[in-house]
């Protein structure tokens, strides 16, 4: 087996040394009755790297992939391209094998990356901080408002109409375990600021999606005011930070606690995971305390040399347990670094740039489809996502173009269940799609409709 | 004087300042460059990324244009490399040496497995694309859940959590839905947690709303029975073991254990942390266990990438499978089918974990692993895995101390009693081992145990890996007792940076870098 160092001389060597005769000596506490003796049932036995690999590329190939098709699938996961130095950095060996940085004086590397990671994300969302990362953006959100229970004491919380409905199920899931008032507003288009109407002295938190998750923009000024006024926090909620190169700054219009999704940028579709969670809020000892996951932070060695450590664990669950603000323990590592990467490789004209262009190239696709008879686009604002009506069922167009080949978006019901917004497609457009592509939506749209 | 052929001399002349002394001009010592921080070496009008001219358009961002100058500073790809290469040398890594965190299954990463992960069936598919143009990403889902249901004997498998605390939260809350079912929920408070469980075990459970009742442990290092009974009654919601424990020993009454939270009409929560110790070995079905997290990234080997992502699957029993969170996977015809919402579902799912399906470039991985080993490769990773463990105790013994008696599954706990009176702490031995060379141990864990080493080599290290290793030790352990004590409370001296003032970092917080005023 080309993974097991070990040889049969080694094994009865050791065994030796350890004084037993054989290997199940020392598995003699396992009870006789639950003692496996032969191989496990139904399993293959061990294969060479030219099998794996090959039964792999098979299973690889039963999938359309992104990239073989015209492509414009969004819904809080987007298809960036990625320079090839950010997947070669992310495999050194350094990064990738290394743990947790519990030992700073050899994790150097994986903190002050870490530390950059932090500053960026808090840039980027016009925050103060910023974590070390969550899983990903919906389970950030649901940490957000956890978080926001915790330092306003109290239990109200209001999910927009435009929030994803995958994340407000993960919100409502991750609450079950306290009591927790949840009000949950009906999806519609152009009607976020109606949260402002659920609002009491009792809300702990609003929680606000910009772009939408219909892809429409939302100013938060307004919204935030409102909330500061009765003591409440807003949550800002972003599932394409590519957007906050173009689209003020959830810090700048006044959010208190940022949660989203950082796969569009340095991160590869992967079918829903691993992606990368950010969470940032203001720098307000109430609201770091509060916080979850981890914290890479400056400080000195003993020769007063600076260096960065975990810090702030006293509010985590290896030394806080059943107290801890959360009972996370890992953060996105590797996705931490592909995302910081990216994002230096960037730059600020690079992001800007990129952000402009997702822009310009959505608004060129919208044009081209609001002229089509069947078809309407519906929103007023957008980044990079918008929702059209078409004259017919939009899961089953969604089937159809899939079969012409062409990836042509998402159908509405696949997020809100079916029932609601069945004549409705979310169509997301970035750098990777040329004009061909365009072309062959409208041909395929056409033809569905 | 010796030449080379080049006339050079080729031994060293006269004399130089050995390496403690001598202080260079640029910061860097030799391979060991200096590096400052991204904001301080980027520039914000620098890019490293090429990008076509953005066509004319009428902007419809609503009069939301971000105008504020974001700060973020650039690099060309050149320079961006230096930056990360730079940085990344300042890493332990796997692939630089034994990594002996115990609870934390530093095993080798096989880099087939990347390679893997990254074709374009499983890395470039959106968690939303039609169901039937990712057949092959399902097929692979499908295909995991079957190794790990035969890996553990179990009914099914929840693939969507994304980390091991994920996943003990999903276990917890797919029995707190059969509790609430069954009416109990007001009733059933109590969760039975070990005192040398993880953290997260009691973090978790507090999150389902539990309240948690710490186990102690007895003279063995195991559940302390008599307690147990004591403390088991109609109010128990279920107990969370981790098997083998922390210590590094296998719970011998673990069948007793399930019967008697069984009895009591409580649930069996497995943390499956130490997996590696007993597959192929025992199957978890047999202990008696309910719902277990499995951390891909121990057990299964997927990189650990200095802190994430990793992934956890649950597998669950009968009686919990019915409550499994969306979405999940049903056979459809020849193919596979996601099931993404309750009314769909014929099941109770108790809610959704997240926004998607789970960690897939992570299944890839685990499943390459798994594959490539068979039924009898993983059976041997765990006898290996012991064996190298018990190697290690039986060496150490000579100048450590065990923190048991007898054999220990697939890590070495040891205490700090061979250090009294030396003026040496477990924290100092650990550093020590840093210029030795070596990444230290799992440290003061588990709680019970003073000054805990807990050491989990793996079953990838070889004999001669393992020989160094102990050989280093031991001298270390020799060299405290005779009273060298500087050697470790000044450790390390030869890492990049000296201990790091940690006080300091928590009292006054700089959570990021800021510009400062010129």
């Amino acid at each position: 087996m080309r993974y097991l160092p070990l040889n049969e001389n080694d094994r009865a060597a050791m065994l030796a040394r350890i004084g037993v005769s054989s290997i199940d000596d020392l598995f003699a506490d396992i009870p006789a009755k639950a003692r496996l003796d032969g191989l496990i049932e139904g399993l293959p036995t061990h294969a060479s790297e030219m099998a794996v690999e090959r039964h792999f590329t098979d299973l690889s190939r039963q999938s359309l992939s992104a990239g073989d098709a015209p492509f414009f699938c969004g819904g809080g996961a987007y298809r960036h391209h990625v320079p090839a130095s950010v997947d070669h950095l992310i495999q050194r060996s350094e990064f990738l094998t290394a743990y947790t940085p519990y030992q700073p004086e050899i994790a150097q590397g994986t903190l002050q990356t870490l530390f950059e990671f932090q500053t960026q994300v808090a840039q980027l969302t016009g925050m103060d901080v910023a974590n070390a990362s969550l899983y990903d953006g919906s389970t950030a959100t649901a940490e957000a408002v956890h978080m926001a229970a915790r330092i306003t004491r109290r239990r109200k919380c209001v999910l927009a109409p435009g929030l994803h409905p995958h994340y407000a199920q993960t919100v409502q899931t991750a609450v079950q375990g306290e009591t927790m008032d949840m009000h949950v507003m009906t999806p519609a288009m152009g009607a976020d600021a109606d949260v402002m109407g659920a609002l009491d002295d009792q809300t702990a938190c609003i929680v606000v999606q910009n772009p939408n998750v219909f892809g429409e923009l939302v100013d938060l000024e307004p919204l935030a005011k409102a909330a500061h006024a009765v003591g409440t926090l807003l949550i800002a909620v972003t599932t394409e930070v590519v957007s906050l190169g173009l689209v003020k700054s959830p810090g700048e219009m006044g959010a208190d606690i940022v949660a989203a999704e950082g796969q569009s940028i340095g991160n590869g579709l992967s079918f829903g995971g691993p992606y990368v969670g950010l969470l940032a809020c203001r720098d307000d000892r109430k609201f770091i305390r509060q916080a979850p996951g981890r914290f890479a932070g400056e400080t000195v060695d003993e020769a007063g040399k600076r260096g960065y450590v975990l810090t702030l664990s006293t509010r985590e669950q290896h030394i806080r347990r059943e107290k801890a603000t959360s009972n996370i323990c890992t953060n996105s590592g590797l996705c931490t670094l592909a995302f910081s990467i990216h994002l230096a490789l960037l730059g600020e004209v690079g992001l800007r740039k990129l952000a402009a262009l997702n822009h310009a190239r959505a608004c060129q696709l919208a044009d081209r489809l609001d002229a089509l008879d069947g078809v309407e686009v519906l929103n007023q604002s957008f980044f990079n996502e918008f929702a059209v009506r078409v004259s017919g069922n939009a899961s089953q167009i969604i089937e159809d173009m899939a079969k012409a080949g062409v990836l042509g978006g998402i159908p509405a019901a696949r997020l809100f269940g079916a029932g609601y917004f069945d004549d409705v497609l979310m169509i997301a457009v970035t750098e990777t799609n040329r004009d061909e592509d365009f072309d062959a939506l409208v041909v395929a749209l056409r033809e569905a409709l | 004087m010796a030449m080379n052929s080049t006339g050079r001399p080729t031994a060293p002349t006269g004399d130089v300042p050995c390496a403690e002394d001598l202080k260079t001009f640029s910061g860097s010592r030799g391979l060991m460059q200096q590096e400052p921080l991204l904001h301080e070496v980027g520039a914000p009008e620098k890019c490293g990324v090429d990008l076509p001219d953005v066509p004319e358009h009428t902007a419809r961002l609503g009069g939301l244009e971000r105008d504020e100058t974001i700060g973020l500073p650039g690099f060309s790809e050149p320079e961006a490399m230096r930056h990360y290469v730079r940085l990344s040398q300042r890493n332990y890594a796997i692939d630089l040496g034994l990594y002996p965190l115990g609870s934390c299954t530093m095993k080798h990463n096989p880099r087939l497995n990347e390679k893997l992960a990254r074709l374009p069936g499983f890395a470039d598919v959106h968690p939303l694309q039609p169901q039937s143009t990712v057949q092959g990403a399902l097929g692979l889902m499908a295909e995991l859940s079957d190794w790990l249901v035969a890996i553990t004997g179990m009914d099914a498998v929840a693939l969507s959590p994304k980390a091991g605390a994920h996943g003990e939260w999903c276990g917890m809350m797919c029995i707190r839905a059969a509790i609430e079912e069954r009416g109990e929920l007001q009733t059933r408070r109590r969760v039975l947690v070990p005192q040398s469980a993880h953290g997260t075990n009691p973090a978790t459970a507090a999150a389902c709303g539990f309240e948690i009742d710490e186990l102690p442990a007895d003279d063995t290092g195991r559940v302390d029975m008599e307690i147990l009974r004591a403390k088991i009654g109609p109010d128990v919601a279920a107990i969370m073991l981790t098997n083998p424990n922390t210590g590094g020993l296998f719970e011998r009454d673990i069948r007793e254990i399930a019967d008697l939270v069984h009895e009591a009409g409580g649930y069996f929560y497995c943390d499956g942390a130490n997996l590696n110790a007993i597959m192929g070995k025992t199957r978890v079905r047999d202990l008696g266990v309910d719902a277990m997290h499995i951390n891909l990234h121990k057990t299964f080997s997927t990189p650990h990438g200095g802190g994430g992502p990793g992934a956890g699957p649950v597998v669950l029993s009968k009686r919990l499978s019915n409550y499994a969170p969306l979405p999940y996977l049903v056979r459809d015809g020849d193919g596979w089918a996601l099931i993404e919402e309750a009314a769909q579902s014929d099941a109770k799912p108790f809610g959704r974990l997240s926004v998607f399906h789970g960690q897939m470039g992570m299944f890839v991985r685990a499943l390459a692993y798994m594959m490539s080993h068979g039924a009898d490769g993983l059976r041997q990773v765990s006898e290996d895995a012991v064996l190298n463990a018990n190697y290690l105790l039986a060496r150490l013994s000579e100048e450590m101390s065990p923190a048991f008696d007898g054999v220990c599954m697939h890590e070495a706990l040891f205490d700090d009693a061979f250090l009294k009176d030396t003026g040496v702490t477990t924290l100092d031995f650990a550093k020590a081992m840093i210029d030795e060379g070596y990444h230290p141990m799992t440290m003061y864990f588990p709680l019970i145990v003073h000054g805990a080493m807990l050491i989990e080599p793996t079953e990838t290290e070889s004999k001669e890996s393992l020989d160094r290793f102990a050989d280093s030790l031991l001298l270390l352990a020799k060299m405290a007792k005779s009273g060298d004590t500087t050697r470790f409370t000044a450790a390390p001296t030869l890492a990049p940076l000296r201990r790091l003032d940690e006080t300091r970092a928590a009292r006054t917080p700089i959570l990021r870098w800021k510009a400062t005023d010129a």
